[in-house]
């Protein structure tokens, strides 16, 4: 379940950066004009995209591991305070 | 959990939903164009890991200082809320250099310190985690000397190098890109405060636990 | 009250050095740790029979630091040995007289080893050491107390925690790096052909300011941290 889960996110990080990465450079001699821009050569809403889903995916993990911890520890103690009385 | 902390966990939670309505509206820099959008959730970000280990320093100074147990549960969230949001400000930061600076990474002075005290709190949160008995009063000693230590990482790694912009553009800021940002430093500081009071829960609710193990040994 | 203090210091002093005298077993492998590290490095930063720039000072300070952990390591460990220092915590002594002599126990000791250390890098990459001496030396002794009295402070933490090894240099180094930027840059502005005296005053103010804040620091965490 863990591993599972662990994979899903690496691969929802890794998309976007796989898309990235796989933008053809602009090369040669049929280059679009508003493409070689001073300063536009490297499309921004990827690495946008990346930062973004970073933080979302990280976020709703760690909101998710905590709530989950925090629910075992506390049917652990009304368990145990159940127990002590 | 509890109530309060639900209720403010919700709101974090529309807040940042509605987060990229609110980017999106926001006109594009003249120089930077699209990619400076990345800033409205980097720089929360970087301010929130700065609070989480000025925070984390505070917290484990009472408790060593002052022998509050409980401090001790505060500092421990703290610290790995600082290795979050470090970790955000340094996956983001990189992304948006590739397109403003051309680079992922230049030895800049800001980046450096960012990624020492980063470093220091990974550092932190191993120990924590591996140090085995005792390691409660090593972190809190080490969380201690890292806050001390972010004057002198500044003041040298700026002597060393510089590259980043200032800390004078937040006030110079146009309104059409101001309330944007302000919009999102608000949802991360709710953010940050409701998971600081979940971690710090979880860890205070383990030593409730333990305690009542050892009583329940001791009977 | 302060002549207790400074016997007590002295006291641990000569129990480190009587021991360390006889056998000599952690000056000796030190030194030999640190000429192996100098070694490694040029093999990979020297280029075509010449050493890349501002090589030597990058060189010299990574093996005192490596070297200094090592120390730092070795010294800790001989007293976890036998429990010793538990002993020493238990004597009706000043807690922070014991930390400044493990202090100076290890910094007469790298003290030692740079003594051997700096001739070889100057021998090596043709540094010059000797030309403005007063400079390197005060670069040297305010890189190594800042070094030492944040490692002291770790490694007595860390004597009874699990994985010590390897958590002492993860420790120390990311806390050491203003110590360690000081100390590269400084030297480096010596090691120039026409050397920047003002850029190395710099760094040698930076490096004293960074050690009276840190020896304060650690006199004032190393009794609540020792207790059990």
């Amino acid at each position: 379940m863990r591993l599972r889960s662990l994979l899903l996110c690496g691969c929802l990080i890794a998309m976007p950066i796989a898309a990235t990465a796989a933008q053809p450079p602009p090369s040669g001699d049929f280059v679009p004009v508003d493409e070689t821009l001073p300063g536009e050569q490297i499309p921004a809403l990827p690495l946008i995209a990346t930062a973004y889903g970073f933080i979302w995916v990280v976020l709703l993990g760690y909101v998710w591991t905590i709530g989950r911890r925090l629910q075992k520890v506390e049917s652990e103690l009304a368990a145990l305070e159940s127990r002590g009385k | 959990m509890t109530r309060s902390t639900l209720v403010m966990l919700a709101l974090a939670a529309g807040m940042f939903a509605l987060a990229p309505w609110m980017i999106n509206a926001a006109p594009n820099e003249a120089t930077m164009g699209l990619v400076y959008k990345i800033y409205f959730f980097h720089m929360p970000s970087a301010w929130m890991f700065m609070v989480a280990a000025i925070a984390s320093g505070i917290a484990s100074a009472r408790f060593l200082f002052l022998k509050r147990p409980s401090a001790d549960g505060w500092a421990l969230a703290a610290g790995e809320l600082a290795v979050l949001f470090g970790a955000f400000t340094l996956v983001t930061g990189p992304l948006w250099a590739r397109k403003a600076w051309g680079v992922w990474w230049v030895w800049d002075a800001r980046l450096t310190s960012s990624l020492m005290l980063f470093m220091i709190f990974v550092a932190y949160l191993l120990l924590r985690k591996y140090g085995g008995p005792g390691s409660d009063k090593l972190g809190a000693g080490m969380a201690l000397f890292g806050m001390a230590n972010v004057p002198f990482i500044y003041v040298s790694v700026n002597y060393w190098r510089t590259f980043h912009p200032l800390t004078s553009v937040v006030p110079t800021l146009p309104v059409e890109m101001g309330i944007p940002l302000w919009y999102c430093v608000t949802a991360f500081t709710l953010l940050f405060i409701v998971l600081l009071r979940m971690r710090a829960r979880l860890e205070h609710q383990r030593a409730r636990v333990e305690a009542l193990y050892l009583l329940e040994d001791e009977s | 009250m302060m002549r207790a203090f400074f016997r007590v210091a002295w006291i641990v002093v000569k129990k480190d050095l009587t021991i360390e005298v006889r056998s000599l077993e952690i000056l000796s492998t030190t030194i030999f740790f640190a000429v192996t590290v100098v070694l490694m490095f040029s093999f990979g930063l020297v280029v075509d029979g010449r050493p890349l720039n501002d090589v030597a000072a990058a060189i010299l300070w990574v093996a005192i630091a490596f070297s200094g952990t090592l120390a730092l390591g070795r010294t800790f460990e001989r007293e976890r040995h036998n429990d010793t220092l538990r002993a020493l915590l238990l004597a009706p002594a000043d807690r922070p007289a014991l930390y400044v002599g493990k202090l100076a126990g290890i910094l007469l000791l790298l003290a030692l080893v740079e003594l051997v250390l700096v001739p070889l890098v100057g021998l090596l990459f043709a540094a010059p050491i000797f030309v403005h001496g007063f400079h390197l030396v005060a670069l040297l002794a305010g890189g190594t107390i800042g070094f030492t009295a944040v490692g002291t402070l770790f490694a007595a933490m860390l004597v009874r925690a699990r994985s010590r090894d390897v958590l002492l240099p993860i420790m120390l180094y990311p806390m050491t790096v203003p110590v360690m930027i000081a100390g590269v840059r400084g030297t480096a502005a010596l090691f120039q052909p026409t050397p920047d005296l003002a850029v190395a005053q710099f760094w040698i103010g930076l490096l004293g300011f960074f050690d009276v804040v840190f020896v304060t620091l650690a006199l004032w965490t190393f009794d609540p941290v020792m207790t059990d």
